[in-house]
């Protein structure tokens, strides 16, 4: 199976203003890390992978499947978790909000309910199954955010920012669980910590690639740019 | 009645389906409307506190049921008494009390998904002239889902209009209200394509 995710000649704009411009890549490895300025067009880029935004020009290809032609397949194979999960959890408890994720896979009753037993323990949700979502730390929903995207089993995971809006302690447990997945992660993050130890770092500026190697040598040319004083 | 109150249990109550739930609450409710009397409210109180217990539930929860309710019961028993009589206002505020207290227990022993479910099999029929009965439990759900959300942008509004000194201007309240509420219906209707709701 072609695991990889091509983007050819990507470009996108949002009316007038162009967000990516030229973008040239292959994304193979498992753990990969994009980073960049406010407004830079990581969150563009990340949408891109799961044809939440469709490229003005150009093409994106998973499994050689195009994002513009084929969303919902591609849907399937690439889940994506944003950064306020309030806006992810859709339904009123926590095993409903992840049984809502297997709605449409035609799984029966029990198997629903197993798979989503199993998945709330491995998260450390069990005890929470039947709890009101919004009564969960900011934390404990986040995980229930990659919980009910994990439990359809997709290849490749999306982050966009899981960790903006968590303490310490949970960050370091989402990027744990993260690490530990056996799925690809493409991870949008500010927290440069979280990438250390991955195999590939995108720096984006002004809606183009400017590095993209392993992380101390991305980060370093990252932090080099920041440093210069430019506006974020 | 729809909201997330539920609480895990085994009693027959919990085990009984979502729709005949609903049917007996829709038969109590109509009895207790069509069978005006001061006895009837006391009969039907009974019965409804008797199905607590039958659910595990103890006086705490009946309470905890009826207690939101306190204000609409301090406005509206004097107000009865006083036009219409002692029994008229008994009857009336009763039989109000009963029924909501009633569709808590629903809502206390029925997943809400499982209560959408019965919503969409209920709705199958108006298919016919367009109506998707899943898009119309979804849109429920989210509903639901969304009350605690904007109870919070509400209580974070009025901390920051507040901190502030803005204590008196509407506009600092319902101005970002109104736009924190907009972008999240943005954020969810993305979150909801991106686990291919509309796939």
């Amino acid at each position: 199976m072609d695991r990889l995710i091509r983007i050819e000649g990507v470009s996108h704009r949002y009316g007038d203003r162009e967000v990516l411009s030229d973008l040239d890549l292959s994304l193979a490895q498992d753990r990969i890390g994009i980073i960049g300025a406010n407004g830079s067009g990581k969150s563009t880029l990340a949408r891109l992978l799961n044809g939440l935004v469709v490229p003005s020009t150009g093409r994106v290809l998973v499994d050689g499947m195009d994002t513009s032609r084929d969303g919902a397949g591609v849907r399937r194979k690439v889940a994506f978790v944003f950064s306020d999960p309030d806006a992810q959890i859709v339904m009123p408890t926590v095993a409903e909000d992840v049984a809502f994720s297997l709605r449409r896979h035609g799984l029966g009753k029990q198997e629903v309910a197993d798979r989503v037993r199993d998945v709330l323990a491995r998260f450390g949700l069990g005890g929470h199954a039947d709890h009101p979502a919004h009564l969960l730390s900011s934390g404990q929903k986040q995980l229930l955010a990659l919980a009910s995207v994990l439990v359809t089993e997709p290849e490749v995971l999306v982050c966009d920012e899981p960790t903006t809006l968590l303490d310490l302690r949970n960050s370091r447990q989402v990027a744990g669980l993260l690490e530990g997945l056996a799925q690809r992660v493409v991870l949008v993050t500010h927290d440069l910590e979280l990438l250390r130890g991955w195999q590939r770092v995108l720096v984006i500026d002004e809606g183009r690639v400017v590095a993209d190697g392993p992380p101390e040598q991305s980060i370093g040319y990252y932090e080099e740019l920041m440093g210069a004083g430019r506006p974020c | 009645m729809l909201t997330s109150t539920y609480q895990r249990g085994t009693s027959l109550l919990h085990r009984s389906g979502a729709g005949a739930k609903l049917l007996g609450l829709l038969v109590f409710s109509t009895v207790l409307v069509a069978w005006q009397s001061p006895v009837k409210v006391l009969v039907g109180f009974v019965l409804v506190a008797g199905l607590y217990g039958l659910g595990g539930f103890g006086v705490r929860t009946l309470v905890g049921q009826v207690w939101p309710l306190r204000w609409f019961v301090l406005f509206l028993l004097p107000f009865q008494w006083w036009t219409a009589g002692w029994q008229a206002a008994v009857t009336v505020v009763g039989t109000l009390v009963v029924a909501v207290v009633a569709a808590a227990l629903v809502s206390l022993t029925t997943r809400v998904t499982d209560l959408l479910d019965v919503i969409a099999r209920l709705l199958e029929p108006a298919r016919a002239i367009g109506v998707d009965p899943e898009r119309v439990a979804l849109l429920l759900a989210l509903t639901i889902r969304a009350v605690p959300v904007i109870a919070a942008t509400l209580q974070e509004a009025r901390d920051a209009r507040r901190a502030r000194g803005l204590e008196r201007s509407t506009s600092a309240l319902v101005t970002p209200i109104v736009v924190r509420t907009i972008r999240h219906a943005d954020r969810v209707g993305e979150a909801l394509a991106a686990r291919g709701v509309d796939d």
